[in-house]
């Protein structure tokens, strides 16, 4: 039920936003379309409600905003340097990282994070053993404890305390 | 040889940068038109790159990454629009079309990896 | 003042994009350049939608713009990675010159 709730005001939110200047029929047909859709596919939403009445977490995602924006700017600057280099300086290969994160919404984070900051991609995930394989455009070290150090760890800190 | 095909890459692009810049080809009045003007012509030609990848690209994955850029271009496209006009359904229509995008690079990504729909 | 700088947004915005689109065309092989493009022409185009929420302000447009951005950051590096591992699925080979493949290795094993 909690569930529900959460996305008929969710949807309620993004349907006003799409159609700005509020007025009364864009409302009623809102809430009308809303409830529609939070009664028929509402209970497949979120799994623990609990976690949205926590002012923490929001807390955590305003200071998440900020470094993933500077990350994703180093990172378009890197990749600007690499394509009008005239020698191309890449040195890719495909690497196996390690992650202790479990619930989805934080494995999905976290593989937007790491395609969107600088030189890596990820291209495969294994929830089970925790474990995803990163494509790097400069490869700095083969082994899997050390790759984890570089790439992971500053962004599955925050993104912990969000949304596990 | 490699140092040649790059300078002539170079001169490639001023040229094109250079015909951008000379000409107005349409009239308008206010240097930020003008200069939007000018902004619609740069994405043209990031399309026209994204076209020579679709149609020399090795393998389909190369042509389905150049289709998916194409996606994401003609919101640009949308939003330079919307500025000189202010009418709000030029980005109505990029809404529309980034999202179908998405949805059809998700099926070919489905249809590379070999498996069927309903899986 | 804010058209001056939603000009400033729209010229990074489309410096970015047309290096993302030039990395398309130079790099070897699909994987490095899906990175190149996904990165830069998201970045370039979120910057050319938040040009044009400075010139609008809090309208229609300016909204629906901020709106454009959220759903393109959201969506851009999902797609990049389903294709990312749909071309690894369907057989296409990294750069000769590429370091290293793990994937390749425990997908065998």
């Amino acid at each position: 039920m909690k569930s529900r709730i959460i996305l008929f005001f969710l949807s309620l939110f993004i349907w006003l936003l799409l159609c700005w200047p509020v007025d009364g029929e864009h409302l009623l047909i809102g809430v009308l379309v809303a409830g529609l859709v939070a009664f028929m596919t509402g209970d497949m939403f979120v799994k623990r409600p609990h976690h949205f009445l926590n002012p923490l977490r929001y807390l955590w995602f305003l200071y998440y905003l900020p470094v993933f924006l500077w990350e994703c700017l180093k990172a378009n600057i890197d990749v600007a340097r690499r394509v009008i280099h005239p020698d191309l300086p890449i040195n890719p290969g495909i690497v196996k990282v390690k992650t202790s994160l479990k619930s989805d919404t934080a494995l999905t984070f976290l593989a937007n994070s790491i395609t969107l900051t600088p030189g890596t991609m990820s291209v495969d995930i294994i929830p089970e053993e925790g474990v995803l394989y990163i494509h790097w455009i400069d490869v700095k070290d083969k082994d899997i404890e050390k790759a984890t150090e570089i790439i992971v760890r500053k962004f599955e800190k925050i993104i912990s305390k969000i949304f596990e | 040889m490699k140092r040649l095909r790059y300078f002539i890459g170079l001169v490639i692009v001023g040229i094109i940068f250079w015909l951008i810049f000379k000409y107005q080809f349409i009239s308008l009045l206010e240097w930020q038109s003008r200069l939007l003007e000018r902004a619609f012509f740069v994405l043209l030609v990031c399309g026209i790159f994204c076209l020579f990848r679709i149609g020399l690209g090795p393998t389909p994955a190369d042509r389905a990454v150049a289709i998916d850029i194409l996606g994401i271009l003609v919101l640009g496209f949308c939003a330079i629009l919307g500025i000189p006009t202010g009418r709000d359904w030029y980005i109505d229509i990029g809404i529309a079309w980034a999202l179908q995008s998405f949805i059809s690079t998700l099926a070919l990504a489905k249809y590379l990896e070999g498996r069927n729909f309903d899986e | 003042m804010n058209e001056i700088i939603g000009i400033f947004f729209i010229t990074i915005g489309l410096l970015f994009d047309f290096f993302g689109c030039l990395g398309l065309l130079r790099l070897p092989d699909i994987y490095n350049r899906l990175q190149a493009a996904t990165k830069c022409v998201t970045l370039g185009t979120c910057g050319i939608l938040f040009g044009l929420f400075l010139f609008n302000g809090f309208s229609a447009l300016g909204i629906k713009a901020l709106l454009c951005i959220v759903f393109l950051l959201l969506t851009a590096p999902v797609s990049a990675h389903a294709l990312a591992r749909g071309a690894h699925k369907s057989g296409v080979r990294l750069w000769e010159k590429s370091v290293c493949d793990k994937y390749e290795e425990d997908r065998k094993s």
